[in-house]
């Protein structure tokens, strides 16, 4: 099983969204990550999947990711061809015994404490999606109260852009 | 020109070229009902009994003529009776375009009385759907909705349309028909490497899909098969493509496939597959299917390539423009020894066919043959009479072989048959059976009230009777809810909707109800009685292999 990562130029409309997750449903295609938003222009949406599979799993998703409407242009992201970055807010029980710990991770990985009561410690993490989920498995020896991910965002590196693939 | 939004509907229809939509009216549809009616010289409606009739009956109407069908219904349980028809003409790669009424948009969201979100309902089984929030963009989105129907592979495409925007009033200036996206050849690199394993290949087999058709490849695919002489198989969906009696045609591919064709394909070492998808119908066990060969696909579809087999090259592209720059690549050659084989296997299935006498099924429809014309569609039904009509029946011309292959629907035939006695302005046949018949029979009215010249022919056996093969066959003959203890007289039902028809036994009353029927003005019912357990054969059990294939059947009943 590999991870593959696919930048999606959609249609920024109402409902794209949904089509978009009721054909990965429908196939049964195996999402581990997704995030959308605007883009630099109005027109048009950005998704970006982290997708876990094989090679013709991936094609297969490419293909039916082609078939919709919405979809003007897709990019394979590979580690060597981009640059990838997921923020992650997690909420860690604040207790004596295990503050510094946790202190002491967050340091290791760069995480920055936003905020911090008697209850709780919340971290801010930045990074690839593998550090985050190596960053999480310290933490379950501690208790993890809350985690929030933004997904994977990835963007190709030097000049090129995905909409210049529209013609695809 | 200040039109509201129902009159732009049903111009932009006009516009588009269509001339005849089927559907039914209702609460949130009626505006646009108001103008089909001020319309109605120049757009015909078609009142069916329900809606799922109507859907169908727009997807034969589109399955005979190539155009895009039109079915129109309202919200709610209108729009939800659509829903198996759009689904069959998905699976089955059928343009048609399906408009809904709803409620305004001011309650959209409300649960108000016959809301219903038909566009989510949809997703899986449009290419694509439409809700459309302003009267500004309807016209343009009629216009997409049919581009988008008939482009690439062909498609539903559904659009919800709010009786404030129908009220509602804007500016509306006819245009031009939309085209159809421009086919597009494969890559010309993957055309050389699929020359190559062509001129490679000792033992070639053609197999082909209703891609066929919907590009009109025909000529080159048959140009192809003479080059290399190759034998020719189809899909289900590719019946009638090419004449029946053609002689380098085998037959049906899969399930219930002809013989030859079958094991022409099993033993090939190169499947040639044209427009066709590999269906687990026409598989089987996919790690056995045609283990021998190598497998060069082309369809305008890339997502086909490489889903459920492995192809050795895989084409994305138009089927005709595709083989037009492959066929100048391709070494003509003869090859007898593979001709030889395929003769024998031609040899075996004769001797495998049912020749009793009587009224078996397959009697029933060499009778039919000699009354069909060429231009005739037949339409069928889902189960065993499917299979019989699709084992035997003649075709002469492309489009008249309308059937449900890929949902594989039961009630589909009626408004099939109804849509394409319309579509080819001739009458049409129904196949059915007594199961399948019984789900939309209502749609008798609908024939009548039309006077649709159509003869229905029921394969009667009482029975559920491709679910009882199976029951016989793998469920220890535990014959579940499918004996139809019912008391149906289809000569009294008939009559009682204003049509006629007739019950018969023999081989000989069935060739004179024909007789009748085919002179019939209007539809006409024959009861046809045949056994509860006659099989479809051969069969390919389902998992199984051509090492597996059922010819004959001895099973104790």
């Amino acid at each position: 099983m590999n991870r593959y990562t696919l930048a999606v130029l959609v249609r920024n409309q109402f409902g794209v969204l949904n089509r978009l997750t009721s054909m990965l449903r429908r196939r049964q295609f195996n999402i581990s990550s997704l995030a959308v938003s605007e883009t630099e222009s109005p027109e048009f949406s950005r998704a970006t999947f982290s997708f876990d599979g094989e090679e013709d799993g991936k094609q297969q998703l490419i293909n039916q990711l082609y078939k919709l409407p919405d979809v003007f242009s897709i990019k394979e992201l590979s580690r060597e061809n981009s640059i990838s970055c997921e923020l992650m807010l997690i909420k860690m029980q604040n207790d004596p015994d295990t503050r510094n710990d946790i202190q002491s991770a967050a340091d290791a990985f760069k995480a920055e404490t936003i905020d911090y009561t008697r209850e709780s410690i919340t971290l801010r993490l930045f990074g690839t999606g593998e550090k985050l989920d190596e960053f999480i498995s310290l933490m379950r020896d501690f208790t993890i109260l809350e985690i929030c991910r933004t997904g994977t965002a990835s963007l190709e590196k030097g000049g090129g852009v995905l909409r210049q693939n529209l013609n695809l | 020109m200040l039109l509201s939004g129902a009159d732009i509907l049903v111009e932009t229809l006009i516009e588009q070229g269509c001339d005849t939509v089927f559907g039914y009216p209702g609460g949130q549809i009626l505006n646009v009902y108001d103008s089909l009616y001020t319309h109605q010289d120049r757009i015909n409606h078609i009142l069916t009994a329900h809606e799922q009739g109507a859907a169908h009956a727009a997807d034969g109407y589109a399955r005979t003529t190539g155009k895009v069908g039109v079915v129109i219904s309202t919200s709610g349980p209108g729009a939800t009776n659509l829903v198996t028809g759009i689904a069959t003409a998905y699976l089955d790669s059928v343009p048609l375009v399906a408009i809904c009424g709803n409620v305004p948009t001011t309650q959209i969201g409300s649960d108000s009385f016959q809301e219903i979100d038909i566009t989510g309902v949809t997703l899986p089984i449009t290419k694509h759907n439409y809700f459309v929030g302003s009267v500004e963009d309807l016209a343009d989105t009629v216009r997409e909705a049919f581009a988008l129907a008939k482009s690439g592979r062909p498609g539903p495409v559904l659009i919800d349309v709010p009786k404030d925007v129908q009220i509602a009033e804007c500016e509306y200036e006819p245009q031009q028909p939309v085209e159809k996206e421009e086919p597009r050849a494969a890559k010309e690199s993957n055309i050389e490497k699929a020359a190559k394993y062509i001129n490679a290949s000792k033992r070639p087999f053609v197999y082909f899909g209703g891609g066929i058709t919907i590009s009109e490849a025909q000529e080159e695919m048959l140009k192809l098969a003479e080059t290399i002489d190759a034998p020719i198989g189809c899909s289900l969906m590719g019946l009638s493509a090419i004449p029946t009696d053609h002689p380098r045609y085998l037959g049906m591919q899969g399930m219930h496939g002809h013989y030859a064709s079958s094991m022409a394909m099993h033993k090939a070492d190169l499947i040639i597959s044209l427009g066709v998808r590999f269906n687990d119908r026409v598989t089987g066990n996919r790690q056995k299917f045609a283990t021998g060969a190598k497998i060069v696909h082309i369809d305008v579809d890339g997502s086909e390539l490489n889903k459920t087999v492995n192809a050795a090259i895989g084409l994305r592209g138009d089927v005709k423009l595709t083989l037009q720059k492959l066929l100048p690549l391709i070494n003509t050659s003869k090859k007898p020894d593979w001709t030889a084989t395929v003769d024998g296997f031609k040899a075996e299935e004769k001797d495998y066919l049912d020749n009793r006498e009587g009224l078996t099924p397959r009697n029933a429809i060499l009778t039919l043959n000699r009354h069909l014309g060429e231009n005739t569609a037949v339409c069928t039904d889902v189960g065993q009479h499917q299979m019989w009509t699709a084992q035997n029946v003649n075709l002469k011309t492309p489009r008249r072989f309308i059937s449900s292959g890929g949902l594989g629907t039961m009630g589909f035939g009626f408004g099939a048959a109804i849509g394409s006695a319309f579509g080819t302005k001739e009458r049409s046949v129904l196949v059915t059976g007594d199961g399948s018949f019984g789900m939309c029979l209502q749609e008798l009215a609908t024939a009548v009230t039309y006077n649709i010249p159509m003869v229905i022919l029921i394969l009667n056996n009482g029975v559920l009777g491709m679910v009882r093969q199976w029951q016989t066959l793998f469920y220890n003959k535990h014959y579940s809810n499918t004996v139809l203890e019912r008391k149906t007289d289809f000569t009294a039902f008939a009559k009682s909707f204003g049509a006629d028809g007739e019950a018969v036994s023999t081989v000989e009353e069935l060739d004179e109800a024909l007789t009748r029927a085919f002179r019939q003005d209007g539809p006409y019912i024959i009861d046809c009685k045949i056994d509860k357990d006659e099989f479809v054969l051969p069969m390919l059990p389902p998992g199984g292999s051509m090492d597996d294939i059922i010819t004959t059947l001895e099973v104790e009943m």
